[in-house]
């Protein structure tokens, strides 16, 4: 394919419209006749609501309303109805104000709707409310006993562990060499920068237009008309810009179904701003401890594997990430056990937060390698060859591409690997001792059915549309660059449309899946425009390229050029005019191709190494080195591909030293619920960060050949930094974040 | 946040008669705790008493030699003035090791020392706090305690004060300068805030109708011997697990004159000047003389917990910035 586009450093196309304020997110968009609503939150884990009185809010100048459960509007009381894409499906998610029930501290149980947004903050303050508390349990540690564990997948794509392979209890006894450690991570809060809101615009024919912080308009869209019983007519769901998302904007929010129900009742236009305190009530990455067991010769080869795996959930849901399934999966292993179990808390339903489930799952099993590195005394670059699989394990399956081995080979040399001492405490500077590590990330790098509409204008301006979302990640770019590749046209010349029921259907942004699949669908659009500009430009009188085929053909410079003879061309403009001024559209649904899929599975790999400083007195630790390779197949926009990663990185470094929500036990609450207590990596905390993307080349993971980098950066990072300060001091923490009182 | 009357005071005077007269009134500089509190519904000011447009924001030189930072002068400006980073670098340092370049651009000198704890427990209006309403309770001694106090806690509070900057006060013995109903008075550093004993609402000991109106450093700055640690979480935007504010003059290797002060670890900066005179005026700049004072310093600290590990790493940060202070100026 002749390129022009695709694989160079493309500066997002919405970056003006973002950094000048012309972007409109969800809580920007304005009507006359707008009220504000503001949430008020729960303050016990466990119980019901006795009394909430709500008379002293009332009389603050300008109140409207205040919904709770006594006075809430019919909505469906199904269970089901408030089930959405991304819902365990055997689940009774949270329906807010429904009944006096209290499922999590800081659940929603009223919403007070104002004219003034300061009025309804106030009137927040002024509700009274008293409970009956039930005994409540958020301690993974005591409420472990109750593990159920998992049999089944009950989300799509989700799945329970496979059928143990071999004997690995007889392999592990067997083994010369054994590791036996659990691991434990905290549970992790999403924190877009954008709050989530949602604006429900109360259309005069009675419609709603609904402008929403979502990674899926379609889901939020379903969520209303099933709970409120409207039809998808009534109900428009706008999402042009997202702030970030990050996994939080998957299911619908609370905060769309409390501004739905306030604008249906006061037919007025409503919006709801969630605070920063609230975003911490939201899903979460679920707290997790895995026990892990590897049996090893003494050169590092497995012999046996199991990994254990419980994790966090709600009461209400049984909500549950693949974490155990990641240990079996990449390394060569004949007997392999993975378990998982869900238990059961007084807690909000966790939800998908990058990289889910493999954030957790491969920083264990990374840093079980090291250890095992480190009882073998192999090299981990060494051990990793030594284990490497051609398959994945897991399902028996060919991989469409794994380019891993270059991932390590060209990550090593980059990082100067070689210079690395295996003996902990061997280098200082200052009072600060160095230490280096590495590991591996894998990710999946599936194709989600999708469709997309590109038109092209007589005037020659392309416009291409699918009702995918940009949560931040460059989906506007990324669908600018495959239309203009298409056609040949400059970035100007191309349009893109996005985040709108109007537009044609695409899966739920997530899971590194829409370049591959929305990307897919927009490039198969805009191939179909093609051929049928290709046969207006040959069908002009004396046309070069009469005798051509659109296979013989190029679209560059905005011209359809004989690949052959460069010197014979048609402009788009002349191809347009033969076409009389109409403009040409063409719809397209792109999915997996099952025939060519067939018998592979599809994954996104990194070899991760880190340089950290760990100050000996404080052990307070500095990332000053990473060195990330990365194969995620067709790099489409270099500069967002690399900013992805760049992005991950930083992620992993919160998760490897900074990151935990805090609860309160006592309270069944989480206490540090802002971002001066919650903490992420400042720009002080971030070094130097290198990215290598290596190539590989896949035409069977999607007719593009990308793979999706929104999860891969991050995985695998926290085991390098934990390996690295292994490196360093000599001390092996298993239990994230690691802090520097674990290492004093 | 509630209804508040907004008041732009015009002179001292009238401010402090109108808090005193008004009960609930507050007064207001850069806000930048304030604010935050009011929005959590921990603060409730009846009325809010703008203090901005006071004559407090200049740095001058005082005639015996020391320097009088304005109250309203912002952490900004004090930290980049000409004079105190010339004389009080160890100011200069505390000031830039705390908050982000935002909030010390809008935070001002007086608020800067009447900030109020970051305890959890003291900003979640859902669950007890007996600084936040007395009587209730305090969780963090059986809770989440990691930021918590080591020294001079009581039954009823173990909340540390936040400051960067009055840790390195109180290790230059600034004098607080303040004005109310009753006149003024000077408040040295170290009586300025209190301990929580049985009335942790309180935490300092200006009366409620009184204006920090400026900060005075003394002549001596420690301006060759100085070092401010602050061992913390992430590399900004963190408050002290501990802080170390550390001040020497030295003649031939003996200490002449010291000033070494604690943050993250207390109710208030900890300073104990009577064991620096015992223990380290007239004694040798060495490890043996940082030990011993370190030991008495921090004798009776005790854990809750989640912080026990700040028993341990107070002692080495101690010696640290003392040595450090110590070597200032000495080539590698």
């Amino acid at each position: 394919m002749n390129t022009h586009l695709i694989g160079t450093d493309v500066n997002r196309i919405d970056g003006p419209a973002k950094v000048s304020g012309a972007a409109k997110y969800a809580a920007e968009f304005f009507a006359p006749d707008l009220l504000y609503a503001v949430a008020v939150s729960g303050a016990i884990a466990h119980g019901e609501i006795d009394t909430i009185d709500t008379a002293e809010a009332m009389k603050v100048p300008g109140a409207v309303e205040v919904f709770t459960h006594k006075n809430r509007p019919h909505v469906s009381w199904f269970n089901k109805s408030y089930l959405d894409e991304d819902a365990p499906v055997d689940g009774k998610p949270l329906r807010p104000l429904y009944d006096a029930k209290i499922f999590f501290s800081s659940q929603p149980i009223a919403l007070c709707v104002a004219e003034t947004f300061e009025a309804a903050r106030y009137m927040s303050r002024l509700v009274q409310v008293t409970y009956t508390s039930l005994t409540h349990q958020t301690d993974m540690k005591i409420a472990v006993q109750e593990a159920k564990k998992v049999t089944s997948s009950n989300r799509d794509g989700i799945e329970a562990p496979p059928k143990p392979r071999g004997n690995s209890a007889r392999a592990y006894a067997d083994a010369p060499v054994k590791i036996a450690k659990g691991y434990l991570s905290p549970t992790e809060i999403h924190n877009p920068m954008e709050l989530f809101a949602t604006t429900v615009i109360y259309n005069d024919d009675h419609t709603l237009t609904i402008y929403d912080k979502t990674q899926s308009v379609t889901n939020s869209q379903m969520y209303v008309c099933n709970i409120f019983g409207l039809s998808k007519n009534d109900v428009r769901v706008e999402s042009p810009f997202v702030g970030g998302a990050f996994g939080s904007a998957l299911r619908p929010q609370y905060q769309l179904f409390l501004a739905t129900l306030a604008a249906k009742a006061l037919k007025r236009s409503v919006r709801l701003t969630l605070t920063r305190d609230q975003m911490f009530t939201l899903g979460h990455r679920p707290e997790t401890l895995q026990e892990i067991r590897l049996g090893a010769n003494q050169d590092g080869q497995l012999l046996a594997l199991h990994n254990e795996s419980m994790q966090a959930t709600s009461r209400y849901e049984n909500y549950f990430e693949v974490i155990a399934n990641w240990s079996g999966l990449s390394y060569l292993c004949e007997n392999a056990t993975m378990e998982e179990k869900t238990v059961s808390m007084d807690t909000s339903t966790p939800g998908d937060m990058r990289a889910p489930g493999a954030a957790q799952g491969v920083w264990a099993i990374e840093t079980a390698m090291d250890e095992l590195a480190v009882a073998t005394g192999s090299d981990p670059v060494d051990l990793r060859l030594r284990n490497y699989a051609d398959k994945d394990q897991n399902h028996g399956k060919k991989y469409s591409s794994k380019e891993l081995k270059a991932c390590y080979t060209q990550g090593a040399a980059r990082f100067r690997w070689n210079e690395r001492v295996a003996t902990p405490r061997s280098e200082r500077r200052g009072t600060a001792l160095v230490g280096r590590g590495m590991a591996g990330g894998v990710w999946e790098s599936p194709q989600m059915p999708a469709a997309a509409k590109a038109t092209l204008a007589a005037d020659g301006t392309l416009t291409v549309a699918s009702g995918t979302a940009d949560i931040g990640t460059g989906t506007y770019t990324m669908m600018a660059i495959l239309a203009g590749e298409a056609l040949g046209l400059p970035l100007g010349r191309v349009v893109v449309k996005l985040g709108d029921t109007e537009l044609p259907v695409a899966p739920l942004e997530g899971g590194s899946w829409t370049v591959a699949s929305v990307g897919s669908a927009v490039s198969k659009a805009c191939k179909a425009v093609a051929e049928r500009v290709f046969t207006l430009a040959a069908g002009i009188n004396e046309s070069p390229l009469k005798h051509a085929s659109f296979q013989d053909v190029d679209f560059l410079n905005e011209r359809i050029v004989l690949r052959d003879d460069p010197s014979k061309f048609v402009t788009l403009q002349s191809a347009l005019e033969q076409g009389e001024g109409k403009p040409i559209e063409e719809k397209a649904d792109s999915g997996p191709n099952m025939f060519k899929q067939h018998g592979y599975k599809s994954y996104t790999h990194s070899a991760v190494f880190v340089e950290v400083e760990v100050d000996e007195d404080f052990g307070t630790v500095s990332v000053c080195r990473v060195v990330s390779a990365i194969a995620g197949g067709r790099i489409i926009n270099h500069e967002a591909a690399q900013s992805q990663i760049i992005g991950g990185i930083v992620w992993g470094i919160g998760m490897a030293l900074q990151e935990q929500a805090e609860t309160d036990h006592q309270f069944g609450r989480i206490m540090n619920h802002n971002f001066a207590e919650y903490h992420v990596p400042v720009n002080a905390d971030v070094h130097d960060i290198d990215v290598i993307f290596v190539k590989e080349e896949d035409d069977i993971v999607n007719p593009i050949g990308a793979k999706g980098l929104g999860e891969i950066g991050l995985v695998g990072v926290a085991a390098a930094i934990g390996n690295a300060i292994y490196n360093a001091t000599g001390v092996r923490v298993r239990e994230l974040p690691i802090t520097l009182d674990k290492l004093i | 946040m509630n209804n508040f009357e907004y008041v732009r005071a015009e002179g001292l005077d009238g401010a402090a008669r109108f808090v005193a007269g008004h009960h609930g009134a507050k007064f207001i500089g850069g806000g930048t705790n304030l604010v935050d509190l009011m929005k959590y519904n921990v603060e409730k000011p009846t009325a809010l008493v703008d203090l901005n447009r006071l004559a407090m924001r200049s740095v001058t030189e005082l005639p015996y030699g020391g320097l009088r930072l304005g109250a309203l002068v912002t952490n900004s400006e004090v930290a980049y003035h000409p004079v105190v980073s010339a004389k009080y670098p160890l100011l200069s340092r505390a000031i830039l090791a705390g908050a982000s370049a935002q909030l010390r651009n809008k935070a001002t000198t007086g608020g800067n020392l009447l900030q109020r704890t970051r305890c959890v427990y003291f900003y979640d209006t859902a669950v007890p706090c007996n600084k936040r309403e007395p009587g209730t309770g305090c969780p963090a001694k059986e809770g989440i305690n990691r930021s918590m106090a080591i020294l001079g806690t009581s039954v009823s509070c173990i909340a540390t004060h936040p400051s960067d900057m009055c840790v390195a006060l109180a290790a230059l013995g600034a004098t607080v300068q303040v004005a109310g109903t009753q006149g003024s008075r000077s408040i040295p550093f170290a009586e300025f805030h209190r301990l929580p004993g049985d009335q942790p609402q309180v935490d300092t000991t200006l009366a409620v109708d009184e204006i920090v109106t400026s900060v005075d450093l003394p002549a001596a700055g420690f301006a060759g011997h100085s070092a401010y640690i602050k061992v913390r979480d992430r590399q900004s935007y963190a408050f002290a697990l501990v802080s170390v504010a550390a001040g020497f003059e030295l003649a031939d290797g003996i200490i002449t004159k010291a000033g070494i002060a604690l943050g993250g670890v207390a109710h208030k900066p900890w300073r104990n000047a009577e064991l620096e005179r015992s223990l380290l005026i007239g004694k040798p700049a060495n490890r043996d003389t940082y030990h011993a004072f370190q030991l008495a310093l921090l004798a009776g600290a005790q854990g809750y917990g989640e912080n026990d590990f700040k028993l341990k790493i107070a002692p080495v940060t101690v010696v640290r910035a003392m040595e450090q202070a110590a070597h200032e100026g000495e080539q590698a």
